[in-house]
């Protein structure tokens, strides 16, 4: 009915997926994801940025085949140093004689693994604060909100460093340390989401049919405020990038021989003048990363969250 | 509390019912305290027996749908009890009192989740309740409410105002509840798709032995459902009647009067009347 505009040629799966009488939860489910999709490859920027996020996760998973030399042992420092982008060398050789372009391929593993832990770490728990607040409301509301502004009122890699310093560098340290600096904005989302959703009459209902709170949260609050969350942990994503390249630029994130983007920019700074590559090609790497998730972030926004866009 | 339990035993002597289903005595709902207290219900009393349906009709704002909140837990009973099947309700309500009391909210665009199937909003109520064969149950519930099992895995936005109520009444109904509270089921949808609403509430009733409360502004409404109803204002009991007064245009209270003329609606002798006295 509503839900099904008519279509060209409607092939048969198409039709089967806009079926505005689906015969089992999967058909409706895929339906929905179907609808999402169409609407998500409209804008092509987002599809440019969901294409960029793919290729980190496989050149992350196929980093062995991909890269041709090792990413850590040094080569021949009276001949492989510092040598330029070429075809033997892709992106060049840095100061002790490594193939860049192995260790950008190989940092890809680094920067993946800090994403996906920070997203893993933060979410849930911005989430569970944000709803429970929002929902309870009074005195719980007050303590957990207070204590997301305490959060808030840190300045991010200002904390972030002060972790590292109390907990010693490494990247599971600044992991921990992005975690605990990027959840309270997730928390704040998801509260004003569940103070819109709390008073609604399907929330009465289900009350009314005797759920628990714990059930009302998790099966009908959080299903609408993921949403706007997960738009903004994936604009969020470049933010953290940068903040775990920064630590280890600062050398309190991954510490050598890992190749570790940031790290690698900072050691190209002694050769920024003359042998530009060794820091440009980790940079440029942060970059086009960065950037596939803000444009996937945006276009995420203008699916799952139509009010934010504009 | 006296005259409550005079009128009861009139009620068992003259033989017209058993029990009362449910029998709310000198109800009050508080709102906020200081200069912000608002009083939304003022000292109501009724008794519906089982079986019946009873009207509460009455302007925005005159505390009507607050008493069936209270009833149900949406609103807190400030004084004064309600009794459902001859039990006090407690505070919290309990699962068992769900399993006998459930409600029909006003907007069937609100009051169904977004995320939700139909088939996840019928089965929430049986998962909660620990039932078995929901399979069926949910297939059953569908028919009793008119629609077919192709409806079973659509969501809310491609139903109609119309379909999306038949949903709410059977997902309240899965439970098998005694007593259903109707808060403006109709108010929201325009007026051929009320009038079916209306009918298959009514066969609902009659078909499952329900006890329905109806909350409306609309008189044709309750007179066309209720036997009997109670008319308020400001949150007062002004007058209870029975649908065949209000049919036939007999009220002894003014205010119900003036209602009734209101529901007429526009009349050349109204406003003659109104621009003589200016």
């Amino acid at each position: 009915m509503a839900g099904a505009p008519p279509l060209p040629q409607p092939s048969g799966l198409q039709a089967w997926l806009l079926s505005s009488e689906p015969a089992s939860r999967w058909q409706a489910r895929l339906g929905r994801g179907y609808l999402g999709w169409r609407a998500f490859t409209k804008n092509p920027l987002a599809v440019l940025g969901l294409a960029i996020v793919i290729l980190l996760v496989l050149v992350a998973i196929l980093a062995p085949l991909i890269a041709p030399y090792s990413p850590v042992a040094g080569g021949d420092l009276r001949t492989e140093r510092l040598l330029p982008p070429s075809g033997t060398f892709w992106f060049g050789t840095d100061d002790q004689g490594r193939d860049i372009f192995s260790r950008v391929v190989y940092g890809s593993r680094i920067t993946l693994w800090v994403v996906m832990l920070v997203a893993v770490i933060a979410t849930p728990i911005g989430v569970m604060i944000g709803t429970v607040a929002g929902y309870h409301g009074g005195w719980i509301d007050t303590v957990l909100m207070r204590i997301t502004d305490i959060f808030l009122a840190f300045p991010r890699l200002i904390l972030a460093l002060a972790f590292v310093a109390a907990l010693g560098p490494g990247i599971e340290n600044a992991i921990i340390a992005i975690s605990i600096t990027s959840w309270p904005p997730y928390a704040r989302i998801a509260r004003a989401e569940t103070l819109t959703i709390r008073n609604s009459d399907f929330i009465a209902a289900v009350k009314l049919q005797g759920a628990s709170t714990p059930r009302i949260i998790f099966g009908h609050v959080i299903p609408l405020c993921i949403s706007s969350v997960i738009v903004r942990v994936t604009l969020d994503m470049a933010g953290i990038i940068l903040t775990a390249a920064g630590l280890g630029f600062l050398g309190l994130g991954a510490q050598p021989p890992m190749p570790e983007w940031g790290a690698m920019v900072a050691t190209g700074r002694n050769y920024l003048i003359d042998q530009w590559w060794v820091a440009a090609m980790p940079g440029l790497a942060i970059f086009v990363v960065s950037l596939g998730f803000n444009l996937l972030g945006d276009g995420l926004r203008d699916v799952l969250d139509p009010k934010a866009a504009k | 509390m006296m005259s409550a339990r005079s009128r009861l035993s009139t009620a068992t002597l003259l033989g017209l019912c058993k029990d009362p289903m449910l029998d709310i005595q000198k109800l009050k709902v508080v709102y906020g305290t200081g200069h912000l207290r608002v009083d939304a219900v003022k000292d109501v009393s009724f008794h519906v027996e089982a079986g019946a349906a009873y009207g509460l009709v009455g302007e925005s704002g005159s505390g009507k749908s607050t008493v069936l909140r209270a009833i149900c837990g949406l609103a807190p009973i400030s004084a004064g009890q309600v009794f459902v099947d001859g039990k006090e309700v407690k505070e919290p309500r309990d699962k068992a009192f769900y399993r006998t009391v459930q409600m029909v909210f006003q907007d069937p665009y609100a009051s169904l989740h977004p995320r939700h199937t139909v088939d996840r909003t019928l089965s929430e109520p049986l998962a909660i309740h620990g039932e078995r064969d929901a399979e069926v149950r949910i297939l059953q519930a569908l028919r009793e409410v008119g629609l077919g099992p192709s409806f079973r895995f659509r969501y809310p936005h491609q139903l109609s105002g119309g379909q999306r109520q038949r949903i709410a009444i059977a997902r309240a109904l899965i439970l098998r509840p005694k007593v259903l509270l109707l808060d403006e089921p109709t108010s929201a949808l325009d007026a051929s798709v009320q009038a079916e609403i209306l009918n298959l509430l009514d066969e609902l009733r009659r078909k499952m032995g329900l006890t329905y409360i109806l909350v409306s502004h609309d008189l044709a409404v309750v007179a066309h459902l209720c036997e009997r109803l109670l008319v308020m204002r400001h949150g007062e009991g002004v007058e209870e009647t029975t649908a065949v007064a209000l049919r036939t245009g007999r009220a002894s209270n003014a205010y119900t009067q003036e209602l009734i003329e209101a529901s007429r609606g526009f009349s050349r002798d109204t406003v003659k009347t109104a621009s003589a006295a200016l």
